[in-house]
C-alpha cells in the first residue's frame, strides 16, 4: 500500500506537455482528466480508504487490541529498530556516494551510477535471496558464520542488510543531480578561505543540499518501514522475533484475522500519508528555495 | 604583507587539449596585473593554478621564495573571487564575510565581537554598510560582487585573484566598479591578478597587462607599452581596432603598391609585411611626401568620435579614420592621409 502511494509522480508534467494538451479539444481534455482521476481513485485512493475502513470495522476497542497485542508491538518495535539502523546508514553512504559522483571525475563513474540504481531494477525477492545465498546455512559464508556463532539470516542483521540494500538508492538519487547542478565553486571558495574539509562539508555542502537530503531520507524511511519482499525472504517470519510490520500484516491476513491485519496495515498506510503530506508541505513551503538552490 | 608571485613555465593539459603551453610571468608585490585574452584562452585555468585549486602538469608557482605546493590552501592565504562569486547562499552577508575568520583554528580565531567589528569594517570598505543581515539572493549583481571581494579580503590575503570580476554586470555598473577597484587597490596594496576578456578594462585598471592567446602569453607590459607597441598582430588586433595594410618594406620605407606610406623604419626586415594602423593614427593632411590618397565614402559616429571610412586604391577594405579635432571632410571628398604611428609585422 505504502509503495503504491509513494509512486505518485513527483515531477509535474513538463510545460511543453501541458501546452500540447491544452491545444486539444475540450472533449479530449475532459476525457483525459476523467480517466486519470478515475484511475487514481480506483487504484490508489480506494484501496487506501478501504484499509482504514476495514481497520475500523470492528470498532475502536478491537483496533486498539490489534495494535497493542504483544506480537504486533514486537513487529512495530522491530520495524522501527531496522529503520533506525538502515536509514542512518544509507544517509551516510548515500551522501558519500553522491559526493564522490558529483564532485570528482574518475574511471568507472558511470558504472557506479548505474550500480546505485540496481536495487530499484532488481526484484525485492532476489535482493533477499542474495543474502540468503551469502549468509544462509547453506550459503558461502554459512559454515563460517555458524562456527563463529553469528546469525545473520532469520535475525536482525539479515533484516537490516536486506532493508539497506533495497532502500539504498533513495538518498543518493536525490542528492546526485542536485550536487552535480551545484558544482564545486562554493566548496572551492570555502577551501581558499581556509576551511578544513570537515567544515566545508558541514557548513557548505550539507546546507546546500539539505532539502534534497530531507526528501531522500523521507522516501528512504517510508520504504525501509514498508519493505516486504526482500525482508520476507531473510526474516523467517518468527513471530515476536523477526516479524516486521508488513510481515505481521501478511501473517494476520493469512490467518483470516482481517480486522487485525488491517489495523496494523493502517499504521503503515498512515506512515505513507504522513510522508506524502510532509513531501507536499516541503514542496509547497520551500518549493522556491529548493528550485533556487538547484538552479544556482 | 603583499608578496611577489613567480610563475615558471606552467603547462596544463585537459586530456588531449593543451590549455596552457608554457606560461611564465613575474608579478611584483602590490602590483595589479590583468590577464587578458579571448574566451577559452586559458585565463581561468592559469588563475586556478596560481591559487592551487588545480595542479599544473609542468612548471611551478612561487609565492615570494616559497614553492606554493609546500603550502596548504589555508597557508597560501589567497583571496579568490570566483567568476560567479560563489557566495554561500545559505548564509547572510555577514556570515559570508566572516567565514574565513571563523574557519581559523580556534587559537588563531578572533573572538565574536572582533569578528563582528572586522566584518563591519570590510563592508564599509566595499561600501555596503548595513547589509549584514541580507542573503545573497537579496543583493544586486554589483553588491554580490563586492561581498565576494569583502569575503576574500577578510582573510588578509597575500595575493588577490579575481576571475572576470565585472563579467556578469551591466556596462554602467562595470565602469563604476572599475574605478572603485582601482581605488581600493591603491589603498590596500594587495598583489592582485584579475582576469578579463575586456581590453578596455585591462588597459584602464592594470599596472601591467598580460595577454594570453591559445594557452600562451603573447605579451606582457604596461598598458601604454602593449597598446602602442604590440608584439604580435594578435595583440594589436585584440587591444583595439586597427587597419591592416599589406605593405612591402624596402630600405627604411614601407610601400603600399609602389607608393611609400611610412618611413624612418630602422628594422632591417625587407620584404612583404603587414602594417597595422589604429584609426586615431591616421591624419588628414594637405600634402606630404609619405601620404595615401583616398576618397571619403562614409561618415559615422563611434562613441565620442566621428569616423570616416576612406577608400584607398589598391586596398580591399576601407580605412577607418578617427576625426578627433580634425575638420570633417565631406562624403566624396578626395583627401590625403598620413600614418603617424603604425606597427609592422613581417608577413607570415
Ligand atoms: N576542467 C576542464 N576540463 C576540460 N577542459 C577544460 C577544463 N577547464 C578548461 N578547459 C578548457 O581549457 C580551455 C581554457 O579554459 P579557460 O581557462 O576556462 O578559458 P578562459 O577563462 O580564458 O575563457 C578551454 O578551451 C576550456 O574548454
Ligand atoms: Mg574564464
Amino acid at each position: 500500500m505504502s509503495e503504491a502511494a509513494l509512486h505518485l509522480p513527483a515531477v509535474p508534467p513538463s510545460r511543453a506537455g501541458a501546452q500540447r494538451v491544452r491545444g486539444e479539444s475540450l472533449v479530449v481534455r475532459c476525457l483525459l482528466i476523467a480517466v486519470s482521476l478515475a484511475f487514481l481513485a480506483l487504484f490508489l485512493l480506494l484501496p487506501l480508504v478501504s484499509v482504514f475502513v476495514e481497520a475500523g470495522a470492528r470498532g475502536f476497542a478491537a483496533y486498539q487490541a490489534a495494535i497493542t497485542e504483544p506480537d504486533a508491538v514486537a513487529a512495530i518495535q522491530l520495524t522501527l529498530l531496522v529503520a533506525s539502523i538502515a536509514v542512518p546508514f544509507n544517509i551516510v553512504v548515500g551522501i558519500a556516494a553522491a559526493w564522490a559522483i558529483a564532485k570528482f571525475e574518475f574511471r568507472g563513474k558511470n558504472f557506479l551510477v548505474s550500480l546505485i540504481d540496481l536495487p530499484f531494477s532488481v526484484s525485492p525477492v532476489i535482493s533477499g535471496l542474495v543474502f540468503v545465498l551469502l549468509f544462509g546455512a547453506q550459503g558461502y559464508f554459512g559454515a563460517w558464520l555458524k562456527a563463529n556463532d553469528v546469525q545473520i539470516i532469520f535475525a536482525l542483521p539479515g533484516l537490516v542488510l536486506a532493508t539497506v540494500f533495497v532502500t539504498f538508492p533513495f538518498v543518493a538519487r536525490e542528492l546526485i543531480p542536485h550536487m552535480q547542478a551545484l558544482g564545486s565553486a562554493d566548496e572551492e571558495a570555502a577551501l581558499t578561505l581556509g576551511a578544513s574539509g570537515w567544515r566545508v562539508f558541514f557548513a557548505i555542502t550539507l546546507p546546500n543540499v539539505k532539502w534534497s537530503l530531507f526528501y531522500g531520507v523521507l522516501l528512504c524511511n517510508a520504504r525501509a518501514m514498508g519493505e516486504f519482499g526482500a525482508v520476507a525472504v531473510v526474516s523467517g517470519k518468527i513471530r515476536g522475533l523477526t516479524n516486521t510490520m508488513p510481515l505481521h500484516v501478511e501473517i494476520l491476513y493469512n490467518e483470516y484475522m482481517g480486522a487485525a491485519a488491517f489495523a496494523v496495515a493502517s499504521l503503515l498506510a498512515g506512515l505513507a500519508l504522513v510522508t506524502l503530506a510532509l513531501k507536499s508541505l516541503l514542496e509547497w513551503r520551500y518549493g522556491d528555495a529548493i528550485a533556487a538552490s538547484r538552479r544556482h | 604583507m603583499s608578496v611577489a608571485v613567480t610563475i615558471e613555465s606552467i603547462e596544463k593539459r585537459f586530456e588531449a587539449f593543451a590549455a596552457l603551453r608554457g606560461v611564465s610571468l613575474d608579478i611584483q608585490p602590490a602590483e595589479l596585473v590583468a590577464l587578458l585574452g579571448p574566451s577559452g584562452s586559458g585565463k581561468t585555468t592559469l588563475l586556478r593554478l596560481i591559487a592551487g585549486l588545480d595542479q599544473a602538469d609542468r612548471g611551478r608557482v612561487l609565492f615570494g621564495e616559497t614553492d606554493m605546493r609546500e603550502l596548504s590552501l589555508r597557508d597560501r592565504r589567497i583571496g579568490f573571487v570566483f567568476q560567479h562569486y560563489a557566495l554561500f547562499k545559505t548564509m547572510t552577508v555577514a556570515e559570508n564575510v566572516a567565514f574565513g575568520l571563523n574557519s581559523r583554528p580556534r587559537r588563531e580565531r578572533p573572538d565574536a565581537a572582533e569578528i563582528r567589528r572586522r566584518v563591519g569594517d570590510l563592508l564599509d570598505l566595499v561600501q555596503l554598510p548595513g547589509l549584514e543581515k541580507r542573503y545573497p539572493s537579496q543583493l544586486s549583481g554589483g553588491q554580490r560582487q563586492r561581498v565576494a571581494l569583502a569575503r576574500a579580503l577578510a582573510i588578509e590575503p597575500r595575493v588577490l585573484l579575481l576571475d572576470e570580476p565585472f563579467g556578469a554586470l551591466d556596462a554602467k555598473v562595470r565602469k563604476d566598479l572599475r574605478a572603485w577597484l582601482r581605488d581600493l587597490h591603491r589603498r590596500t596594496g594587495h598583489t592582485t591578478v584579475f582576469v578579463t576578456h575586456d581590453q578596455e578594462e585591462a588597459l584602464e585598471l592594470a599596472d601591467r597587462v598580460a595577454i594570453l592567446n591559445d594557452g600562451r602569453l603573447e605579451q606582457v607590459g604596461t598598458p601604454d607599452d602593449v597598446y602602442d607597441h604590440p608584439a604580435s598582430p594578435f595583440v594589436c588586433e585584440f587591444l583595439g581596432e586597427a587597419n591592416r595594410l599589406p605593405v612591402k618594406v624596402v630600405g627604411s620605407q614601407a610601400f603600399l603598391g609602389d607608393r611609400p606610406v611610412l618611413g624612418g623604419l630602422s628594422q632591417n626586415q625587407g620584404g612583404p609585411a603587414s602594417l597595422y594602423v589604429r584609426p586615431q593614427h591616421l591624419r588628414i593632411v594637405d600634402d606630404a611626401p609619405l601620404s595615401l590618397p583616398g576618397v571619403v565614402e562614409h561618415l559615422r559616429r563611434n562613441g565620442p568620435l566621428r569616423r570616416a571610412e576612406v577608400a584607398v586604391q589598391g586596398l580591399q577594405r576601407r580605412l577607418d579614420v578617427d576625426l578627433a579635432s580634425q575638420v570633417a571632410p565631406a562624403i566624396g571628398e578626395r583627401i590625403r592621409l598620413r600614418i603617424t604611428h603604425g606597427s609592422l609585422f613581417a608577413a607570415a
